[in-house]
Order: C-alpha cells, then structure tokens, then sequence
C-alpha cells in the first residue's frame, strides 16, 4: 500500500477527456479573425549558389500581403547550440538541401499562398553535391559551410582510463561495426503555428512545440525583439519525439511575415515537409571494439562513430556526444575511448530524438556483449549482471547513478518472460533475446549557457477558497505531463486531484525548459512540489496563528485539515467561512476544517496565496569537454526480452511478445509510465524492422509519406508485458526520475539478439527486412558451405 | 464553381456549398468546424481524418464532399450522448489509450464502427479493423486494452 494519497497511482489523465471528444485544441484546429495564410519557397535543388531573387510576380498577385526573404529577414545565426548556429531564417548565398527555405509568403488564403510561391523565380547555379559521409570526406569533396572544411561539423574524442594498456590485458576482444538508418519521427500531428504581432509590439506564437521556451528565446534574437515582447503558447501538440524541440523556419517565418502585415498568419508542414525538414534520427555507424577477461569482466571499449548529419547542425552537436557517453553505464567499465565524427552533406539535417544519440550505440554494443557471452559460454543475463553496476556507482565518465534497479530489472523481465524455460529450447525459426540500457532523467545543463532554472512554477490558491491553479510553461506533448504535475501538485500540498486546475506551456508562466532529454518529470516535478508546499505552508501558518496550534501539528490530507493532537475548536473560522457564504448549500457543517475554509482563511489575511517553486541541478558531472552532455542527476533504466519467429525461407521477422521493465524511480501515474514503455517499444521496434527514410541521387526524399515510411501498425505490435520497478530516486521529486527515452534503449538489441538465436544469424545493418534477413542468411550458409 | 450539396452530420442537417475539389475533412474542420476529425497526411495513410460515412469507417481525406451528398457522417462530436462519453470514448479515457490524442479521434471512430458491426471481437479483429489507424505514442496496447473492456450489449 503507498504512503501517498494522489501519487503512486493509476489516475484518469486530465487531458484525455477532452481529448476522446475531440474538444482537445491543436494548432490547426485554431483559427483568428483576419487570419492569413503562410507558405515556404523551398528549394528543388541539394546544392545550389542564389544567383538571383525575383517576387515582383508573386507580390503583384491579388491576396498577397506580404513576401519575405533574406533581405526581409536578416542574416541573424540561430540553430540549437550557440556554438554552431550555423543556419538564418532564409538561405541567401546557397541552398544547402533539397527543402532549404528561401523566401515565404502571406495572402488571404492557402491557394492564394501556393501561387505567389510558384511565382517566386530564383536562379540557381547549381553546385556538386555530396550525400553519404564517404563522399563528404573524400579529399576535395565540395564544402557545404565555408568555415568547416572537409565537412566535418562536429568532432570528439574522449579517452577514461587507458583502453590500449586494458586491451592488452583481456582474454576475448571482439570488434563489430553497426549501422542504423536514418529515421523520422512520424508524429501524427504535423508542425504548425500561428503568429500574431499586436499593435502594442508584442508577438504571440501558437506553436506545435516541445519547447515554447527555447523557441521564444530563438524568435526574439532572429527576429531583433526583446524577450519579453514574445510569448509562446503551446496549445495540445500532437508529439514531438525530439523534433519539435527547437524553433523551425515555419514558426519564424509565421512572425515575421505577422510582423510585416500586423495580421495573424498560420502556417503548416504537409507531410511531406515533415519528411524533408527531417531533424529526427541519425544514422550512425558505430564500429566497437569490447575487451573482456575469461571470466566475463568488462575491461574497455575502444569506440569510434560516424555521423550521417546532413546540411545543418541541429541538435547534432550533443548528438555526437552522447552517442559516446551513453555507454559509460550501466556496466562497470573502467576505459572507454571515443572518437565520433558528425559529418554535412546535402541531406535534410538530423537532429534529436527519442533516445538521443544513444539507440544505435546500445544497439550495437549489446548486440556485441552477446557475442562476447556465447564465445565465453557465459548466458547472457549472467554477462550482464557480473558487470552491472549498482546505486552509488559512478561510471569512467562521471556519470552518477544515484538510483539504479538495473538488477531488479534484469530478474523481473527473466522471470516475466519466462527466459530460463525459453532459453536454448525454442524450435529453430523461434528466438529469445534480451538487452539492457538506461538514459538521463534530464540534460544536467540548458542547451545554452546559462544559470536559470530549469523550471519555475507558480500555484496559486484561489480566493475564494478550495482549488490551487498551477501554471508551470512545461510542455504536455502527449506523455501526461500535465497529469503528473497536478497530481505532485496535489500530493505535496494535501488536496485532492480534482481540486487542483493547471495550465502549462506558456511562456508567460515563468521558464522552463520543455519536453527534452526526459527531464519534465524530475525537473519541474521539483518545481511544482516546491511551489506547492510554499503555499500549504502559507495556508498551515495562517491557521497556526488564528488557532493557536503549532504548524507542525497541522497537516493537509484529502483536501481536509488533520490536527494532530487533541480537539481543536476552529467553529470561529467556519463561522466566519459560512458567513461570507450565505445563500450556498454546501457549506461545510460539520465534519474536520476543511482546505477550502483553510484557504479562504488564508486569503482574507495574506492577500491571495501564490506560492513559488523552481529547480535547478547541482553541479554534476565531470571537468572535461563535453561533460556537460550525458550528465543528469538521476539516471532510468530498463531491461528487455524480445521473442520473435523468423521465416527462413522469406527473411520476414515477427516479434512474438517484449517483456519489458524499466526502474522509473516512483512511478506518479504508473497508467502513463506503462504508456510510455509501451510507446517506446513500438517507436523501437519500427526502427528495428522497417524505418528508413530513403532518399534519390538529387536528395529528393523518396518515401516521404506514411504509406512508404513504415511505423508500425497495431498488426505488427506484439503483446508487451511492462514491469515497473520503483527504486526510490534521491534526486527526484518523490523519487521519480525518467521513463520517456529510456524505455527505448533495449528493444533493438533485445530483438537483433532474439533474431540471432532464431536463425544463428547475426544482422549488423538496420532495418532487418525480409530483404536484408534473407541475403544474411544465404550469406552465411555461403561461408558454411563454402 | 461552388456546387450546393445536402448531407448530415451527426444527425443534423446541413446544407453548404462546396468547391468540386474540396474534400470531406476540409469541409468539415474548416468550413463547418468541426475541428474533432484530424489531418494528419491528406494520403489516407494515417487513419486521424477518419469519420463514420453511412455505417462505414472512411478515410475523410480520400472523400470528395461532393460525394458526401445526400449521406450521413457521423464525427467524433456526434458520440457523445446527452449522458456524457460514449462508451468507447469513456473505455478509452479510463484505460489510459490516449497520449498525444491526435488519432485518437479516428482511432476511437474505427473501434466504435467495429463494436457496432460484431459484438466481443477478439483480439485479431480488433487488429484488423484498427490497422488503419496509426498512432506513434502508445504502442496501440492500452487501445485494444480499451476496446476490450467495452461492455457489450449482448
């Protein structure tokens, strides 16, 4: 039974109602009187110099309001990290992808839009193009950023202890090189946005955003505006995944074609857009070198990653981090060294998705870990667990896992799955496999460098007594976030769910960060805990003067005031409540003193009652560069089996079952932490089997539509059997921690190790199609035979 | 040319003047705003725009609203009932099947349509018949959860 009264609990999400009935509003459901509509002159070519510019044509035609280019726009640097802005509003000298944006346009309506951008002439001269990293670093390959040469955006190099000096001590080394595709998101709510610039000089923009923070700031600096002049307002956003996690030309055109006209303008992607602005996965090709001793004793990973970036930095820059940090845990692992290139080519850029940077690395090592346990004829599980680490441990690189049920995790899926009945006893066709992987429970610094908190949150009780109003800018995407907040909000100050109200992703309720990095929960989960015991404490000091009763013998629960010891006589403040109350028919008679007197009391001698709340990490991690990228103060992590059939005769792989368990801390609503399992699984499962976005030789995107791009449909989900394991997080609000990005880490070795033991196949390229399956095995009857 | 057309709409009557390319989710969210039905490819790929066109689960972005003339849609806005959420939509509410909600509309439109043609599906033909209908969120678990705990007439 839990200690707590709202946490801890399966609780009916506040947004869904609304959301089963279609009330719920997002962006393309809005609409605003004198309205107009945006469209985006993109470019048709990967690689081209602007020779010339001409919207005489397009601003001539009836409807049009305005027309914005380079020249409109200004030539200000954003992107993600301040170090590499390395993209403006619109391309001025060249175009670097095929949808790079060049010129946008305002008129009364949609179709009126889409022909002044057709009425756009821009001369090209068209440039020679790279697409795959080996032609964009081929000696003289043309350079997509002056100031980049060899097209080299970013590079790492990391060593923790000495990994030669370690090899030379192991019994079994074993290198593999893997590779992933690149893939999309495939939110089912394209980006949109409408801008509104008033007459006073404030702009409003109503985005589909993880970030409404990051975007405010990102609109104020292109566009030359104070911050405090821009807010941003995320109504309900259809997910992100990583994606809608920075501003996007499309929210900066939508301002500052508002600020041209004075009217609202909306803008959207269409699919295809989507596709072509990218932004979402990588493809990394990781090649891993793992030492170990007879015994199965992790000793080194040599580790060395290239990067498919595309033409911009995005995200990338702490993509090429993580994608080495992430493997400091959970293992004991005394040397890792890391050498990661992120390279430009005249692709749509990547950027961050869910398991940032992480996926494809823990794809291949735990692919690998398996190898290494078969040569040793060590099982698997027991591979992992000699080498797992425990609370307290702190990884080569700094990395602090203040909690870890990574044990726990391991025996609850063994044991779910059935694995020691399954194991080496499947039919041929049928495997088993299993992997592990943990993620940050938050960025342990804001993308830019700065001391704000990372989430300030206000809860405001109302005057007249019985409801607390929070207003956090944290971003609900889609994973209950705002469910998880009132419910803390609840919890920490006594009250009842449904006596809490919230409202959250604007910008005008103080700073936070948004929905990245899984960092929502434990970060203004503190701040809403924080604010709201700053006004339960407000309240309990009032009552303790006017009832002569000591705060500590006081408390809050079920929205009803608990006295501690003996009778207290408070029938002069229930007076007082009734009178101000004549004519209500459910004033309280009888019965304890309850929060909405308390309140009302509070109010008629303070004022109203607001009370404060912000988070902000310690100081975590280590002094080396790139520290600050895979530090968090508290880590999640999760275990997984996957059971599959694989049709040798076709290549085709069905994923039977996925025992999954992922240690959350404490699970707040513990119906979204299965949610948000399940949701990884899939997301995971896609990228195993079927994602690629593809491209043609010009860089056109070739299967940009949800019919070509195969996510999973729930003919292809398996029944997935989710394990919670609560550890009790120190650094957590209650101690929770993450579930959002972590969950994902298991589920491709898990199945690529399951394909394994079906078929005595390893697959090392993804997607494993029936395709690639087939060749694979063929292959390896070849080598049999042959 | 604008051609006038009549058809109903979650058991009332409309009649409005469309253009001969418009299509039915167009008219719907933007001209009679009934924002409810999403948009989320205009390919019929996705499910989200999904609407119940004379006993039948359709794609309302592959539907003229031409062709809509004289039939009757039901929207997500016509399930609920003076009593309050339709029982798919309270299963789906209760059993934690909606995250992001933005197939939620259709995918709760494409379960409604099944439970109308076969009482207790199993399992697979929940499968089948929600196929259609993508959601990137959930993983689709907690929605057969949610349709199978829709109790039954029978």
């Amino acid at each position: 039974m839990s200690e707590y009264t709202v946490i801890n609990s399966r609780a009916v999400r506040v947004d869904t109602p609304d959301k089963a009935t279609g009330k719920a509003v997002f962006i393309d459901d809005m609409t605003m009187p004198g309205m107009l509509y945006g469209a985006l002159l993109q470019s048709p070519l990967a690689h081209a110099r602007i020779v010339s510019i001409d919207t005489s044509k397009a601003r001539n035609l009836p409807g049009v309001k305005s027309v914005v280019t380079a020249a409109e726009a200004g030539l200000v640097k954003y992107g993600v990290s301040p170090a590499r802005y390395d993209e403006t509003l619109f391309c001025h000298e060249k175009v670097r992808y095929v949808g790079d944006d060049i010129a946008a346009v305002a008129a009364v309506d949609m179709e009126t839009a889409l022909k002044a951008v057709s009425l756009i002439e821009v001369e090209y001269e068209e440039l020679p193009a790279v697409f795959t990293i080996e032609e964009a670093m081929k000696a003289g390959a043309p350079v997509l950023h002056d100031n980049y040469p060899g097209n080299i955006c970013a590079e790492v190099h990391s060593e923790f202890g000495n990994v030669e000096e370690a090899l030379a001590d192991c019994d079994l080394i074993k290198t593999t090189t893997f590779q992933n595709k690149r893939q999309d998101a495939a939110f089912i709510e394209p980006q949109g946005c409408i801008a509104s610039y008033d007459l006073s000089g404030n702009l409003t923009l109503y985005s589909s955003t993880q970030v409404p923070h990051y975007v405010q700031r990102t609109v104020a600096m292109v566009l030359k505006l104070p911050v405090g002049k821009v807010r941003v307002v995320k109504p309900y956003v259809g997910a992100g995944f990583g994606i809608k996690a920075s501003a996007n030309p499309l929210e900066l055109s939508a301002c500052l074609l508002s600020m041209k006209t004075g009217k609202p303008v909306k803008m959207n992607y269409n699919r295809e857009q989507v596709f072509q602005y990218g932004r979402a996965r990588h493809q990394f090709t990781h090649t891993m070198t793992t030492g170990v001793k007879k015994d199965g004793t992790i000793m080194a990973l040599k580790h060395l990653c290239y990067l498919d970036g595309g033409a911009y930095s995005s995200f990338g820059i702490a993509t090429v981090y993580y994608a080495g940090s992430l493997l400091g845990g959970p293992y004991k692992l005394p040397n890792m060294k890391y050498d990661g290139y992120r390279i430009y080519n005249n692709k749509p850029a990547c950027g961050a998705m869910r398991g940032h940077g992480g996926v494809a690395a823990r794809a291949c090592w735990e692919q690998q870990l398996d190898m290494i346990a078969e040569e040793l004829k060590i099982s698997p599980i027991e591979l992992r667990l000699k080498n797992m680490m425990v609370a307290g441990d702190v990884t080569c690189n700094d990395l602090n896992m203040s909690s870890l049920g990574m044990k726990e995790c391991i025996e609850a899926v063994k044991d779910g799955s059935e694995w020691t009945a399954k194991k080496g006893k499947l039919p041929k066709g049928k495997g088993i496999g299993m992997a592990c992987g943990f993620f940050v429970s938050g960025a342990g610094y804001p993308i830019y460098r700065s001391d704000t908190f990372h989430g300030t949150v206000i809860v405001k009780l109302t005057e007249d007594g019985g409801t607390a109003l929070v207003y956090t800018a944290s971003a609900e995407i889609g994973q209950g976030s705002d469910t998880t907040f009132a419910m803390i909000a609840a919890e920490a100050l006594g009250i009842r769910l449904e006596d809490v109200r919230l409202e959250s992703g604007d910008t005008d309720f103080g700073v936070d960060l948004g929905a990245y990095s899984s960092r929502q929960t434990l970060m203004t989960g503190h701040a809403v805990k924080e604010a709201a015991e700053d006004a339960r404490r407000q309240v309990l000091e009032v009552l303790a003067k006017e009832l002569n009763v000591p705060v500590e013998n006081m408390d809050i629960k079920n929205s009803l005031i608990e006295f501690k010891q003996g009778n207290v006589d408070f029938t002069g403040l229930r007076t007082r409540y009734s009178k101000e109350h004549r004519g209500w028919n459910d004033n309280p008679a009888d019965g304890p003193l309850t929060f909405r007197e308390a309140s009302r009391i509070a109010y008629l001698s303070k004022g109203s009652i607001v009370g404060t709340g912000k988070y902000k990490p310690p100081e975590l991690g280590g002094k080396y560069k790139g520290a600050t990228v895979g530090t968090s103060p508290a880590y999640g992590c999760s275990a997984q089996i996957a059971e599959v059939t694989v049709d040798e005769e076709t290549g085709q792989i069905t994923v039977d079952r996925i025992t999954d368990a992922h240690d959350c801390g404490l699970a707040i609503n513990v119906t979204s932490v299965e949610g948000q399992m399940e949701g990884s699984v899939s997301m995971g499962l896609g990228e195993a089997l079927f994602e690629e976005v593809k491209f043609d030789k010009k860089g056109h995107v070739i299967n940009a539509d949800l019919a070509e791009y195969k996510i999973p449909t729930m003919l292809d989900m398996p029944q997935i059997k989710t394990i919670i394991v609560e550890s009790n997080e120190p650094n957590g609000p209650f101690g929770a921690k993450e579930v959002g990005e972590g969950a994902i880490m298991p589920t491709i070795p898990a199945i690529l190790n399951a394909v394994y033991d079906a078929i005595g196949v390893r697959i090392h390229e993804l997607p494993m199609t029936p395709e690639r399956v087939y060749l694979a095995i063929q292959e390896a009857k070849k080598g049999k035979t042959g | 040319m604008k051609k006038l057309i009549n058809l109903t709409i979650n058991d009332q009557h409309y009649e409005v003047a469309v253009e001969p390319n418009q299509t039915l989710v167009d008219l719907l969210r933007y001209q009679l705003g009934l924002t409810g039905t999403k948009k989320g490819c205009e390919m019929g790929d996705c499910g989200s725009c999904t609407v119940i066109l004379d006993g039948k689960a359709v794609n309302s972005c592959l539907v003229l609203a031409l062709q809509a003339d004289g039939r009757s849609i039901q929207t997500i806005e016509g399930l609920e009932t003076g009593e309050g959420l339709h029982p798919v939509q309270e299963a789906f509410v209760e059993k934690g099947a909606i995250q992001c909600g933005f197939c939620s509309s259709g995918m709760i439109l494409s379960a409604k349509n099944l439970l109308d043609q076969k009482s207790n599906p199993s399992e697979i033909e929940i499968r089948r018949a929600l196929a259609g209908n993508l959601c990137r969120c959930t993983g689709y678990q907690k929605i057969i959860e949610a349709v199978k705990s829709v109790p039954q007439a029978n």
